[in-house]
């Protein structure tokens, strides 16, 4: 039986506590007028600038706004205000700039919010799925995986908050003027509407935390029973969990993000963000039972069945790279100006970080976790399993940043309080959830192939 | 590879009470034995549809391509639509001996020599169509960047069907060599089972030698891995690239992202029943139904359902985004309202009705297991495939964004011919494999036999499995 430690308990308290801070630090240092606006883009002209050197390079506020309007435009296309004439950009301009400033901890706390619950949620796609094919050598990991979807109901809660509160910050068809001026997002309202948004997002919350409820009580209901009729419920319900999720995880993601840039389109999109949270929760899913073999409560993992994972996580990895190069290769290649947008804001202002991703979510881990061997050493896991993570913070860092604040992206205190936030949450939801039950799923009936599981 | 343990409830894969004998027997039975006059009737048949085919192919090239029936709006039709078709019907094959490989699927041991025996015959009916479909044929070699008298004229590597070029040539070449290494035990047995002195020389250069000493079972498992992971990245790439010759141009309804995975999940559907439509046949006719079993279908049906349903997703996500996307060209695309109505309304019917509506019928286990209804949604998937790369060619190049030079396709019975002449092609390969070739990779099964075999399975469950 695992508990949390009381050293990690705390350290857990201390991140939250810390990351409140910096983000209540976050959403009060946001300039709350254009003057404050004004003051902010002028010291910042002169120090440093999460942006290009271009920024920089403008020494008063003035030639700033004007600087930025080439890299402006772009954004201001994403948000579809097409209405603004020519004459009236200096105002409208000061006010955008503002709106995007305003938005900075918004997305700050929306990025580290969905990184974590994405990991939840996937790891119980992983469960689901280990269930249906009836995985001869997951079984001993269940209990690691209902421990790391624990963080689930919080996560996916304050994940449909911030959607839902976040309004025009994120969601510009949000904002009546600009839909009364947009042809193309009166055509959408039909589907980009918000009573209807909220509605969807309910849905999604409630379906998938009743397939974890339903999924974790069969499972611990199996230790004690005398047949396998717990067993087959959860078959069945893993079945359509997994068939009520891919539907969901494709209206998910256009709702929560494509429909950040309204007039932006990409049918692969679902998809590439599946591929994103699935990687990262195998991760996320071997770093915790790598831990808990450490710590002595996992006796009947065995390294096959690290090797297993580091196998998926490799695996995982080349395919968010197949479905990234395929939505940006077809995009580019036919360069249709409705849909490079996307990636022009990207390439422009978030160069290092859009490319640099590429690196740390493909090029380290299939040279890391080629080897046989390599796989089965915790250590190299662990270091492979970092870099996996940053790489997809990053990724959603990229899905969201670009499309909500434009170019005035910045990695700050803001940002880093999220992430300490979200993890010190993941932490002590995590570590309870584990210590709720025995780490060894007995009943289950693969699991004495997988404890003799050698690969 | 992995543990020899395994759990009481999962179902046997090999039934009956086999021996390894048994198992050499039965599989060596149809290659040692004679041809009975069913197979020779069949194979006349698809002697005569090859045969007709070869003279429509003959016809097409010595005379033009004009005698095919598109017109300037819409210039691929039958051709690609048959290539895009036969290429997705491979790539089952490689899925069932790769990605369950990487999996370790047991079941795929007992399907996976003839899976990949059909992909091999597909993509050599596929690779006809990029050849036979130029206007010069002829000069087709000029697509290989060969050094040459012209200043070095290279070609252009910007091109999908440049990829295609490599990616067909690669997929067909590693399969092949896939293939080949593990027949080499199969070869092995029959060459020392068979009594004709003959077919022993044959089978003798076949197997190359093989004498199945521990350090080559170590090497040929290694080799099989090694291959199964590049197989797998393989098999996705060709058909990913394949979609590229849509998903790269600007026509409305071609240049669509998703096209890459959806087009991959697409084949593997139309593969699998391909698979099933040509195993439940063959395992009747050469006697393997202990091999073969019930399960194996079933396995297959469902592998049916879940890419049917990423299909089925990418249909859905398709027909979305042309109405989210707000382009009114959209509306004259594959799956949109308009296509639904308009005068390809019965081939856009066929794609819901024969991929999404029949194949819905799986979720029933009674009807999953039914040997008929799985033959019957089968060829129903085949059909439904084949109307979807219709769809999306020839739909979608019909109403283009110039109302002006909006036209309708049918083909000329060169079109259909050829196509029929591929069909031919194929089963006169694939009858002589089934009579010449181990139609199960005997080697394999023989391992899981003490394992999934169902008289192992019963001892285990009498005296208990420690």
């Amino acid at each position: 039986m695992y508990t949390l430690s009381s050293k990690l308990k705390l350290t857990a308290i201390i991140l939250v506590i810390v990351g409140a801070i910096g983000l209540v630090y976050g959403f009060i240092s946001t300039p709350s007028n254009e003057e404050e606006l004004k003051e902010l883009l002028a010291a910042d002209a002169h120090g440093e600038h999460g942006g290009e050197e271009h920024h920089e390079a403008s020494a008063t506020t003035e030639q700033h706004g004007e600087t930025a309007d080439v890299a402006h435009d772009e954004s201001v296309e994403q948000h579809g205000e097409t209405a603004h004439g020519e004459g009236e950009h200096g105002d409208s301009h000061m006010e955008h700039v503002l709106h995007q400033f305003q938005t900075k901890p918004w997305s700050a706390l929306f990025v580290s919010a969905f990184f974590f619950f994405m990991i939840a949620l996937g790891a119980l796609v992983f469960y689901a799925i280990q269930y249906v094919a009836q995985a001869g050598w997951s079984p001993v990991l269940f209990r690691v995986i209902e421990g790391v979807t624990n963080y689930l109901l919080p996560g996916s809660i304050i994940v449909v908050l911030i959607v839902i509160f976040a309004g025009t910050h994120f969601y510009p068809w949000q904002n009546h003027e600009l839909v009364e001026e947009d042809v193309i997002l009166q055509g959408k309202s039909g589907y980009l509407n918000f009573p209807f948004f909220v509605i969807r997002a309910i849905i999604y919350l409630i379906g998938w935390n009743v397939y974890r409820f339903i999924a974790t009580r069969n499972s611990i209901a199996q230790a004690t029973a005398s047949n396998l009729t717990p067993y087959k419920k959860n078959f069945k319900a893993s079945v359509f969990f997994l068939l009520f999720f891919v539907i969901t995880e494709t209206t998910m993601a256009w709702d929560w993000f494509m429909s950040m840039t309204p007039h932006w389109y990409s049918t692969l999109f679902a998809w590439y963000v599946f591929a994103s949270v699935f990687v990262s929760a195998i991760t996320v899913i071997a770093l915790v039972t790598m831990f808990l073999k450490k710590a002595g409560h996992l006796e009947f993992v065995n390294d096959s069945h690290l090797h297993d994972l580091a196998k998926f996580m490799f695996a995982f990895s080349v395919f968010w790279t197949y479905l990234w190069f395929g939505q940006f290769l077809l995009i580019w290649y036919a360069n249709i100006p409705e849909e490079v947008t996307y990636f022009i804001i990207r390439i422009e202002e978030y160069n290092l970080l859009f490319f640099g991703m590429i690196a740390l979510n493909f090029i380290f881990p299939i040279l890391m976790l080629i080897n046989s061997d390599y796989k089965r050493i915790p250590w190299f896991v662990i270091m492979a399993g970092v870099v996996i993570l940053v790489g997809h913070y990053i990724d959603i860092f990229l899905l969201v940043m670009p499309s909500t604040v434009g170019p005035y992206w910045s990695f700050g205190i803001t940002e880093i309080a999220g992430i300490l936030f979200f993890l010190g949450l993941f932490i002590f939801f995590v570590g309870t959830g584990l210590g709720k039950e025995s780490l060894y799923p007995k009943g289950n009936p693969f699991l004495k192939e997988s404890e003799n599981y050698h690969y | 590879m992995s543990s020899h343990y395994e759990a009481p409830i999962r179902e046997p894969l090999v039934t009956g009470e086999k021996t390894y004998h048994d198992i050499s027997v039965e599989v060596g039975a149809p290659v040692l034995g004679r041809a009975n006059k069913t197979w020779y009737v069949v194979f006349t048949l698809a002697l005569i549809a090859f045969l007709w085919g070869l003279g429509c192919i003959i016809y097409t090239v010595s005379t033009g391509i004009g005698v095919w029936g598109l017109n300037k709006t819409i210039g691929w039709a039958w051709d690609i639509t048959n290539f895009v078709w036969w290429v997705g019907i491979g790539h089952a094959g490689t899925l069932i001996s790769a990605v369950l490989l990487l999996f370790r699927q047991k079941w795929r041991m007992a399907v996976n020599r003839s899976a990949e025996a059909m992909t091999i015959f597909a993509v050599v009916q596929a690779g006809l169509f990029p050849i036979i479909h130029m206007g010069r044929p002829w000069l087709a070699y000029w697509v290989l960047p060969i050094p040459n008298q012209f200043g070095s004229l290279w070609v252009n590597f910007n091109s999908p069907l440049l990829w295609d070029v490599f990616a067909i040539s690669t997929y067909l070449s590693v399969s092949l060599v896939f293939w080949w290494t593990g027949l080499l035990p199969d070869f092995a047995m029959l060459r020392d089972r068979t009594t004709n002195e003959f077919q022993k020389k044959i089978y003798g250069i076949l197997s190359f030698g093989w004498s199945g000493r521990v350090k080559d079972w170590q090497r040929f498992e290694e080799v099989s891995l090694v291959l199964a992971g590049l197989a797998t990245p393989l098999v996705l790439s060709v058909h990913t690239i394949v979609s590229f010759d849509f998903a790269t141009s600007v026509v409305p309804g071609w240049h669509s992202t998703i096209f890459p995975p959806y087009f991959v999940a697409g084949a593997i559907f139309s593969g699998f029943a391909m698979v099933q439509t040509l195993l439940i046949i063959m395992r009747k006719v050469v006697n393997l139904q202990d091999y073969i079993t019930l399960l194996h279908i079933e396995y297959m049906n469902k592998v049916i359902l879940l890419t049917g349903g990423i299909v089925s997703v990418a249909y859905i996500t398709e027909f979305f985004i042309g109405w989210y996307s707000g382009t009114s060209y959209e509306n004259y695309t594959y799956l949109s309202f308009g296509a639904a109505t308009g005068p390809y309304a019965w081939a856009f019917w066929a794609l819901i009705i024969c991929n999404f509506v029949v194949p819905l019928t799986l979720w029933v286990k009674k009807l999953r297991r039914n040997i008929l209804w799985t033959f019957i949604v089968a060829l129903v998937i085949n059909i439904g495939m084949w109307f979807e790369r219709f769809d999306i060619i020839v739909i979608d190049l019909s109403k283009g964004r110039t109302p002006s030079s909006w036209a309708m396709f049918s083909p000329t019975f060169v079109d259909i011919g050829v196509f029929i002449g591929t069909i031919g092609f194929f089963f006169v390969l694939f009858l002589l494999y089934a009579r010449t070739f181990p139609v199960i990779a005997q080697a394999e099964v023989k391992t899981i036999l003490k394992s999934s075999g169902e008289y192992y399975k019963n001892l285990r469950a009498k005296h208990g499995d420690d």
